[in-house]
This record gives C-alpha cells, structure tokens and sequence, in this order.
C-alpha cells in the first residue's frame, strides 16, 4: 500500500500524525474507552515493523468489530471467541503473512478459551491483542469472565457473586503456566508511561512474530467508562484502585 | 454373476484381512468387488465379520439378502449366518473352534481344521489364509493363484514381505485340505 | 486403467490431496477416522498441512482462515461434529469462502451411533446453521464416485464462492472398492483468487467479512448470495436415472440407499416388476424437474432413506401429487436389504 500523504504547511514541523496502518475512519469506540488507544498502538508498531502489507489482522465480535475499517491492511472477521483458530487457518496456509487478533475479555476468555489456550499450547506463530475492561461492551455491560468479585453488571445487578458465577478469569496467568508460549504479558492503558509500556510490549509480541518465534499474546488491561457509568477519569481511578490488584501488570513469561 | 461371502469370526483372528486379500484378488482378476465390514466402538476383540462381493457387473447393495458363501471361524459365526445362506450355498467351517456341523441339507459344508493346521505350520496367526484356501477351492470366480497375487501386494504395502511365503503356504493347505472334502474338486 | 482398492474414506481423503487440498483441518470421529488419518500420513509429504484441532468449532474456523487466505481447504467429520461446525459453516456462507465440508453420516439424534444413516440431510440441504444459506450438496453412492465428487466439490465451490458439502454415511466411508483415483488438478487450473487475503501490497486492502450492520448492505449482500443459488440451480443440478423409460414405479434414493436401489430395480425387474430409479446426485441443488417429469409417468414415486423421511419431502414438493408417494425407510443405523425393499416395492405395483 502506497504512504498517506500528508502535506505540511511552509514553516510547521509535524510532531504527530496518524500512523500509516491507521486508516482515517472515525473509530465506533465511546469517549474515554481505551479501546481507541491499544487500536493506534497496534497501527505505530505495524508501521514500526515495517510489516503493513504482510499483515492480516482478525476482528472479533464485541465493540472492536468494525477494526477492519480503522486500519490499512487485509482484514478478515472470525465468529464469536474463533479469532485464534481463524488466525492458526491463515497461518498455517500461508505462513509468510504476520496475523494478529484482537479480542475482547468476552471472546477471548469466555466463548473462545479453548481457541485462545490451544492455540497457544500449540505455540502458533501469531500474535493476540487482548483487551480485559473486566465487562462486555456492546451487549451492554453483562459479566465477563473478567468481571471482579462484587463488580454490578446488568446480569451480576447486585454484584458478581463469585460463589454462583466463578472468580475473575486469570487467562494470561493460565497461559503463562504453558510450555507452548513464548511472550504473555499484561500491561495497562490507564496514563502514559504505561501506555508507553504497552507499546513496548506490543512490539516484542509482533517482533516475535516476525522473528518466527511463536505465539506472544498481550494484554491490556483497560475500562469502559460508557458501561462502568462513570466519567474517563472515575474509570480509570476505578482500574487503577480495583482492576490492578486482581490483575498485576508485568511479563508472566517471555522465553527466548 | 454376483457372489457374496461373508467372514466372520472373533476379533483378532484376521477376519477383515482375509476378505480384503478375496476383494482384492477379485479386483486384480478383473471382476468389480466390494468389501463391507462389520464395525464397532471396540478395537479387539468381540465377534468382526464383513461381506465381500465378486460381480462381473457393477455393484448395487455391498450388503446381501443371501450369501453364496460363509467362512465361519467359530460357532457364533456359523449361528448366526448358517440361516441366511443362499440354497445350495457353501459354508467353509473352523472345525478347530465349531464342534457342530452344518443343520442344512442343501448346503457344502467344508469343515476344516483351520486353526490347527496353521499351528502345524507355525503360523498360529495365518487361520484366516487357511480358511481362505479353503473357501477358493469352492469358488470358482477367483483363482488361488490370484489370491497368492493379491496376498503377497497386501504383505508388501504393510510391509511385511517377510510373511508373504507363510502365508503363500497356509493359502495352498486350506485349498488343498478342502479339496479332499469337496466332492468333485 | 490401474484400480486401487480403497475404503470410501481413504478415497475422499486422496482425492481431496489430488484437488489441491492444501490444508485439512480436522477432529477425530468414528465412522471417518480413516480419513483423519489418511490425511495424517501423506499431506504433510505432499507439501500440505495437517492439524488435528480442539474441537470442531476450531477445525471448522481454521477451514475459514485458510479459505480467506486463498488456498484450497477441506475438514470432515460425522454428524455429531457436522452439528458443530455448523456456526462456522453459515459464516463461510456468509463470507464467500469456498470450502468443501465432508460428513460421513451416522446415526442420531445425539450421540446416536456409528452406524450408517441418512438423518442429516434437512441439516446439509436446509442450512444447518443460521441464515439464508445453501451449501452444494453432493452425495457419492460409491467409492469412486466419492472420489470423483470431491474433485467437483472443490471446483464449484471456488467457482461460485459457496462451501460445498460431501453427504456420505458410515457404509461408504467404511467399504472398499477399486477406484481408479483421478489425475492431480493442476495448480495453476485453480481460479484466481483476487479477493483472498494475501498482504496489501500493491493493492488496498482485501476485507472478508459475513456481515452488515446496515439493513440494506446486508439486504444487498444477501441479494447477491441468492442470485448467486438460483445460478447454481440454473446449472449443477445432478442425477442419475436407471430404467425409468418403461417403469410402473420408480424409486428415489441417493447414496448407500441409492446404490441398494439399484438392485432392488435388478431383482424386481427379475420378477417382472418394470422398476426404475432416480438417484440424486446433487441434494442441493435437489432435482426436481428430472423427478417432476417422471413423476406425470408413473402412478408411484417410491422415495427410500435411512431416515424417518427427509428427502422425501423434496420428493413430494417435485411430484406435487401427480403420483402417489408413499416413503420407506430405516432408522438407528440399520440397512435395510434388496428383498425387505422389494417386498415393500410388491405392496405398491397392482399385478
């Protein structure tokens, strides 16, 4: 794909601009949702990379279901909780393209767990996004496996109550139990040094792709104020304050 | 022409293989074959049969109303397939195993000690090449030099050329042992 | 001519290799266990890729992923699994992936058992899944043909962009028959695949998805997928007639229970009775007209399943009652046998 051109006035220096795997298509994302940043992270280390016309990202099914409209490169839709099998078909098929999914808590650490751990068991030479805002966005803020013990969801209305629904899903600390693997880690989006974090992370996670490494996966714990009912700053003082202590940031495992 | 024969036995004693070296010697005679078996949840074990048919013309049903044929290898077998026999059929019977002979009239019994004659040739495991010799002398539609032919393929595919001339040899006494019970072979 | 003697499973699974098959996906499944491992042994040797998934739902969505990435694909399974794959068969519908889907039908419902049966065919013909979707429906009723209609399969499926199922039952996975295994399709005969995801490079970006949003982008979508069913209509319908000419009764069957029809029509032309029968080949799409046209012949249309009776229904819609069309059938697993047919035959002829 050719370069956006982006002409700069006689006597401005650009400082920031859009990264060239991001397309100029508004995002469907809510005002505050995190969603909007890890998308733009993922577009920089594409470009970073230098990989935007071998990539083949998958979307899932939940509020990032139209990122095949925010970014410039080939995209495909998996049902429901599929991305990793979807993403284990195109690789293997063609194992020169660098494939991505990008899921939510619900699809990946609900009706997709078996995808998402045997296709790291299998240690695929893929790379996963994964958002953990501990709630489903776009049914309408119901229990996801990751909701915390006592968090109120419209189907846990007088909190989860983790003698009938289960605890929160600790799936990148299961993952990282596997001998499959090579990179899990879970960083957050919550103020900038740990998205700068993140960043980072993403970029071992696709230049372990790159590199043939195997299956990285990243985590970024981040929130929904629009289903959290509360302001961007209450939602992220709430991620900070309740989310962090049940899910600690950090490598859970990086193997060479 | 269209000839069915049933094998039927025990699992383990090589009722599937010695209808597939019969479809197959049909086949590479020339004739159109179908080899239908038996199949079950267990691996060993349990009663196996299967159902080969020999037709110069393309074949409808692999299943049969009435054989023309049964190799029966033990008394199970013969139970329960003696009845379905086509008139005047031909029942091939591990006398090794079977201690009753055929209740039918109309039918050519060929009872044979299958399981000790592989014993007296040291191939305890090659009964069911025995019962098929036998069988061939009874059955004119295949040639027991085909069999020979198709058995040998089979052994060397599965790599195990190394078995080919014992099981050449259990082939031959089974025929030769039913020719001395077959009247008029 | 060379003949090989092979189980109806091993043929599919060669001749599937032959079409150019170049990823098979797939979980283990009496009574098409063969065909797992068929596929285990030689297409990694062939310069293609083997995986045993976690699940059906996986196999079915690695099918859709290598499918989006442009190469020729295939999974089997038997009945309770085909159930399975179903949520990712309606997205392949959806999304224009070709692929050919193999069911070696069992009997049901549940776990059932793995003898042969036929119940599974309002699940392939119907649409098994969600959505106005028709897969191209084909049913072998011997080994070869098996072989021979996997080759099709492939073909029309990347030719109209629409998955295509293989119907077969336990029976003809099981048997063996000689076949005489088709040449290797020619890589380079494979249509071109312009929409596949292979990189953007040098191009904008390739997008597959199964859905819109909007109601009338998914209107559109759905538009050009029925289009794309009435052409197929228009031109794959497959069959096969046996003594129909002169026939007081014909009967309708496919597969085992159509191959079995054919010596039913044997032994009751044998007594005198002029039987004829109409094999479908295709499913869907169903023959009707072929079934129409005979069915203002003769006053009795004699539909035969290893069902309660689900073709039958095709068959009445053909027939519209220019004949009668009474049904026999069994269930569980059981083969009926040339003679019970043929006795049920006698009941409908009047001399």
């Amino acid at each position: 794909m050719s370069p956006v051109e982006t002409s700069i006035p006689a006597g401005y220096t650009k400082v920031f601009g859009r990264p060239n795997s991001l397309s100029d298509a508004p995002t469907t994302y809510c005002p505050g949702c995190h969603h909007g940043v890890a998308t733009r992270l993922v577009a920089e280390v594409i470009d970073e990379l230098g990989i935007q016309e071998r990539t083949v990202g998958i979307a899932p099914v939940g509020c990032a279901v139209f990122l095949y409209r925010f970014y410039r490169c080939d995209f495909v839709q998996a049902a429901h909780g599929r991305a990793c099998a979807v993403a284990t078909g195109l690789k293997r098929a063609n194992p020169e393209l660098i494939v991505f999914s990008y899921q939510g808590d619900g699809d990946l650490a609900a009706i997709g767990t078996a995808e998402t751990v045997h296709a790291a068991n299998r240690g695929e030479n893929i790379t996963v996004v994964f958002i953990n805002n501990q709630i489903y966005g776009m049914t309408g803020g119901e229990m996801a496996p990751t909701t915390l013990a006592g968090q109120h969801t419209t189907t846990t209305p007088r909190g989860r109550d983790v003698a009938t629904t289960g605890y929160p899903l600790k799936i990148s600390e299961m993952l990282a139990q596997l001998d499959g693997p090579t990179y899990i880690t879970r960083q957050s989006l919550h103020d900038a040094p740990h998205v700068a974090k993140a960043r980072k992370a993403l970029l071992t996670g696709f230049q372990n792709q790159v590199e043939g490494k195997g299956f990285s996966l990243v985590e970024l714990v981040a929130s929904c104020p629009t289903n959290f009912k509360m302001s961007p700053q209450k939602a992220n003082k709430w991620l900070v304050e309740q989310a962090l202590p049940a899910f600690p940031l950090g490598d859970l495992k990086v193997r060479d | 022409m269209e000839q069915g024969v049933i094998f039927a036995g025990f699992g383990g004693q090589g009722i599937l293989l010695a209808g597939k070296v019969l479809a197959r010697a049909g086949m590479e005679h020339g004739l159109e074959v179908s080899w239908l078996p038996s199949y079950g949840p267990e691996m060993r074990g349990g009663t196996a049969n299967c159902t080969v048919v020999l037709s110069d013309e393309l074949i409808g049903a692999p299943i049969v109303d009435a054989p023309w044929a049964l190799v029966a290898m033990n008394a199970p077998s013969l139970d329960r397939f003696e009845p379905q026999l086509a008139e005047g059929g031909l029942a091939v019977i591990n006398t090794s195993l079977v201690h009753r002979s055929v209740q039918r009239t109309d039918l050519t019994a060929v009872p044979i000690p299958v399981t000790q004659l592989a014993h007296n040739l040291e191939m305890p495991r090659a009964g069911n090449m025995v019962a098929l010799g036998a069988l061939l002398r009874g059955l004119d539609s295949v040639p027991l030099q085909s069999a020979v032919q198709a058995m040998a393929h089979e052994m060397e595919e599965r790599g195990r050329e190394s078995l080919v001339d014992a099981n050449r040899k259990a082939l031959e006494a089974g025929y030769e042992e039913a020719g001395k019970v077959i009247v008029g072979s | 001519m060379s003949r090989t003697l092979m189980r109806g499973n091993e043929a599919i699974a060669e001749a599937g290799i032959r079409a150019g098959c170049r990823c098979y996906f797939c979980y283990p499944i009496t009574p098409q266990g063969e065909l797992v491992e068929y596929m285990a042994r030689e297409l990694p040797l062939r310069e293609g890729v083997f995986l045993q998934a976690e699940s059906e739902v996986s196999a079915i969505n690695m099918v859709y992923g290598a499918a989006a990435a442009g190469v020729r694909t295939m999974t089997s399974s038997s009945s309770p699994g085909i159930s399975l794959k179903m949520e990712g068969i309606s997205y392949m519908a959806g999304a224009r992936l070709p692929a050919v889907i193999v069911n070696i039908m069992r009997g049901g419902p549940g776990l059932g058992n793995i003898a042969p049966a036929q119940g599974d065919y309002f699940q392939a013909t119907k649409g098994g899944g969600h959505g106005d979707y028709r897969l191209i429906v084909l049913a072998p009723s011997t080994v070869p043909e098996a072989a021979e209609l996997i080759m099709l399969a492939f073909d029309l499926s990347d030719r109209y962009r629409v998955p295509a199922m293989i119907l077969a039952d336990g029976m003809l996975g099981q048997m063996m028959e000689p076949v005489e295994l088709p040449a290797p399709v020619d890589p380079q005969s494979i249509p071109a695949r312009p929409w596949a995801l292979t990189g953007a490079k040098g191009r904008d970006p390739n997008v597959v998805l199964s859905f819109d949003l909007d109601p009338q982008g998914l209107k559109e979508m759905n538009r050009e997928l029925q289009q794309t069913y009435r052409e197929i209509q228009g031109t794959e319908v497959r069959w096969e007639c046996v003594d129909t000419e002169d026939a007081e009764i014909v009967l309708v069957a496919y597969g085992t229970m159509g191959r079995i029809g054919k010596t039913v029509v044997r032994l009751a032309r044998e007594e005198g009775i002029r039987a004829g029968l109409v094999r479908p080949i295709s499913l869907w799409p169903f023959p009707y007209e072929p079934i129409r046209k005979i069915s203002a012949q003769v006053p009795t249309v004699l539909t035969l399943e290893l069902s309660a009776g689900q073709m039958w229904e095709d068959v009445r819609l053909a027939v519209e009652q220019r004949a009668q069309t009474p049904f026999f059938g069994e269930l569980g697993g059981v083969v009926p046998t040339p003679r019970q047919i043929l006795s049920e035959v006698k009941r409908y002829v009047s001399s």
